[in-house]
């Protein structure tokens, strides 16, 4: 049949298996907005305040469930906007599709009214992606774009179309959903090699990141650290991957981890890594990471091999075929020296923050916080965040049922990431979702309020409100002889006033008893809440790396002494 | 820290619009410096070849290859190794011409075996082709006759032997040597 390009867009991305979209309409993309007014019974739009949250939504909704997140977006700035998301989805590796139109192609080239070469400008923030000139190539396109998406390692595509393209017609037939590409099987000698190092080790930390927490791997890696006697550990990506209350599991490492994951990883003599890429906030200074320990790797991609941290072995391939073939030839082994390290290092953990909380005294204390949410938060609950003090907190203290309930800008670090990626969430999967916020990133787009409102989309809106930059002012306090430039916001926001304007709940708590009756109450409304959670400007995100430090600077407690 | 070598990689690419502009830009993003690079066509319609040389560290060699491969439009990325490879380039060499240095001039580029195709009271020109580190000594040799102007095509590179790159299967691993 003989369809406009603009409906040849939203059939392909039906056909592909997309039910929701997000996305903001303007000149070059009314077309598309037609085909979706035409086609509303079979795909969803919602509308965002901002092209930004629509791409974070997009990329949320990826996050929460692995399926292709779709934005759309003009040309010229409603492109542009999308550019941080799109960035965001890249560095943490997020399929998703986004959609942008531009002027006809006989206007291309002038700098026409909103023209922009956004081909040009996502170059390096895609995977890849397309300039459709020819109808001919335009259902092809969205088809191989939904398919380098979501194959090997994902990643963010974007197809831009001019509106002649979207006017033009052609012939159109639906196709089956494009399979991912195929990664190879790992060669049978790596698998042994593989299995050689592990038998080798007498202290196994399998160590994983968003590869595996996107494959769901969760139980075959708690198979094998059970196999194996060894400890779990993950970097910032790869939190939820592993469901708490496995005890082997120690959390996430690095700048921030946790004590115990940091040190036993530090003490290990093999690190395991599955789906991780030993990125910079994770390994401290590399020169002094993992000195006399070797590295297994698996990943699908080959750049990670050798780029951050030299390894022993890296084995390129699908993740979890090699994990499964190399957990299954392991031979069950018991080291109980290990696993009593490991505990003890756990001791000393809660021996830390033990007292940390009896120094902390009467004030609401941002762990507090944490043991309210964990313990009345519902089911397959997603913890979304922003970026910062409240982001590591949440990383740090969040506890999982299940694994892609953790929604979280860790590559980029993009501040205003979690209001349109909860949005997106709970839009996908229909879950409980929590989207724990500070004041500064919370500022940056809080904008799509309105959109939670206008489609009633339930999140519960934990604002740590400290009235500060917190994560800088964090360095400022220690690195910067607490010259506070530019981080106090003495603002007069009222987010509780600013909640009710945009037509949410707004309830403020100034104690812990407060933050918990408020968020009892939060969890029963069906709609967005927000509280407002007063909290201490100098509160400190601990542990900490100093920047450049390795392991062994860790400062575990306010006044900086190494317990190392 | 490891020493610089040069390395000459060869690159089958879709022959498509933009696609050059996606390898040049991740040499910048990922902060690869090059020597030269040329792009041409091939045997097949469907591929351009693109062949690069740079000095790096084993690395950079490591990394361009494996953020090369990664690019949708690169279908393969080798490196071409030292014996195993014929190097090609083209320069073209103007040189002053009077008639004290004339003579040497003109016997320089018969040894050479490089050939004059143009030639003015004042100039000449030479067309020099071969293996780069010729061209270097020749370009050497002419710098005190007075090079008015120069311009080197950049390498071109096949392999020796009846193989062709896109044959070539490609591992699953890494293993520390």
């Amino acid at each position: 049949m003989k369809l406009t390009g603009a409906e040849i867009i939203i059939r392909t991305l039906i056909e592909q298996g997309t039910t929701d979209v997000f996305g903001y309409p303007g000149g070059q993309v009314i077309n598309i907005y037609d085909a979706l007014y035409k086609y509303k019974d079979e795909i969803n739009h919602i509308l965002t305040a901002h092209e930004q949250g629509a791409a974070h939504a997009a990329d949320g909704y990826s996050r929460a469930t692995g399926k292709v997140g779709v934005c759309i977006a003009t040309s010229g700035p409603g492109a542009t906007n999308l550019v941080t998301g799109i960035a965001t989805a890249m560095l943490d590796s997020i399929p998703m599709v986004a959609v942008t139109g531009n002027v006809p192609c006989s206007l291309i080239g002038k700098d026409s009214f909103q023209e922009i070469d956004i081909t040009g400008i996502t170059l390096p923030i895609t995977k890849h992606n397309y300039f459709v000139n020819r109808i001919e190539d335009l259902a092809p396109s969205i088809r191989e774009a939904f398919q380098i998406a979501k194959s090997g390692r994902p990643g963010p595509v974007l197809i831009d179309v001019p509106k002649d393209v979207q006017v033009a017609t052609y012939e159109y037939e639906p196709q089956p959903i494009v399979p991912k590409i195929p990664l190879p099987k790992a060669d049978e000698e790596l698998i042994e090699e593989a299995v050689k190092l592990i038998s080798e080790s007498k202290r196994p930390y399998i160590y994983i990141g968003g590869g595996a927490a996107g494959l769901g791997m969760g139980k075959d890696i708690i198979d094998l650290a059970n196999k194996i006697d060894a400890c779990i550990g993950c970097s910032f990506m790869g939190l939820s991957a592993v469901p708490d209350g496995c005890d082997r599991f120690l959390g996430m490492q690095g700048m921030h981890g946790h004590f115990a994951s940091s040190m036993a990883q530090k003490h290990a003599d093999l690190i395991i890594g599955v789906g991780v890429r030993f990125s910079d906030r994770a390994t401290g200074n590399v020169a002094k990471f993992a000195k006399g320990t070797k590295i297994l790797q698996l990943d699908p991609d080959f750049a990670e091999i050798n780029k951050n941290v030299n390894v022993d072995l890296g084995i390129v391939a699908d993740v979890y075929d090699s994990f499964t073939r190399i957990a299954k030839k392991v031979e069950e082994s018991k080291k109980p020296e290990w696993v009593a390290r490991v505990e003890s290092l756990k001791e000393k953990e809660e021996a830390i923050a033990a007292k940390a909380a009896k120094m902390a005294g009467d004030r609401m204390t941002p762990k507090q916080v944490f043991d309210v949410i964990n313990k009345y938060k519902l089911p397959r609950t997603i913890i979304t965040t922003d970026v910062g003090q409240h982001q590591m907190w949440a990383a740090q203290y969040s506890k999982f049922d299940t694994t892609r309930r953790f929604v979280s800008s860790g590559g980029l670090g993009t501040m205003g990431f979690g209001l349109g990626a909860a949005m997106g969430a709970r839009v996908a999967t229909n879950d409980p979702t929590i989207l724990i916020t500070g004041d500064g990133s919370f500022g940056m787009n809080l904008n799509e309020l309105a959109t939670a409102v206008t489609y009633n989309i339930p999140l519960v809106i934990v604002l740590a409100n400290n009235g500060v930059l917190g994560m800088v002012r964090q360095w400022q306090n220690l690195f910067f002889g607490k010259r506070f430039s530019n981080t106090v916001l003495e603002r007069k926001t009222d987010f509780v006033k600013l909640a009710e304007a945009f037509g949410a709940v707004g309830m403020r708590a100034n104690t812990i008893g407060e933050f918990e009756e408020a968020f009892k109450k939060a969890l029963t409304i069906n709609g967005p809440v927000v509280i407002d959670t007063l909290i201490d400007k100098d509160e400190f995100v601990l542990p900490m790396l100093p920047p450049g430090g390795s392991i062994d600077d860790i400062i575990v407690e306010k006044g900086g002494d190494n317990n190392g | 820290m490891a020493k610089d070598n040069k390395f000459v990689i060869a690159v089958y690419v879709d022959n498509k619009f933009g696609v050059l502009t996606r390898v040049t830009s991740m040499f910048t993003r990922r902060g690869f410096n090059i020597d030269a690079l040329t792009v041409g066509e091939t045997e097949s319609p469907e591929y351009s070849r693109i062949t690069i040389s740079l000095s790096g560290d084993g690395y950079a060699k490591e990394q361009l290859i494996n953020q090369l491969r990664k690019l949708f439009n690169v279908k393969k990325v080798e490196v071409l190794e030292e014996e195993e490879a014929i190097k090609r380039e083209l320069a073209l060499v103007k040189i002053k011409n009077n008639k004290d240095t004339r003579g040497d001039v003109l016997s320089a580029v018969e040894v050479y075996r490089a050939k004059v195709i143009d030639y003015t009271l004042d100039e000449m020109c030479v067309e020099i082709t071969g293996d780069p580190s010729k061209i270097d000594a020749f370009i050497k040799l002419m710098i005190p006759y007075g090079i008015i102007e120069m311009c080197r095509t950049g390498i071109v590179a096949l392999e020796r032997g009846s193989g062709t790159l896109l044959s070539k299967n490609s591992s699953t691993g890494v293993l520390k040597k």
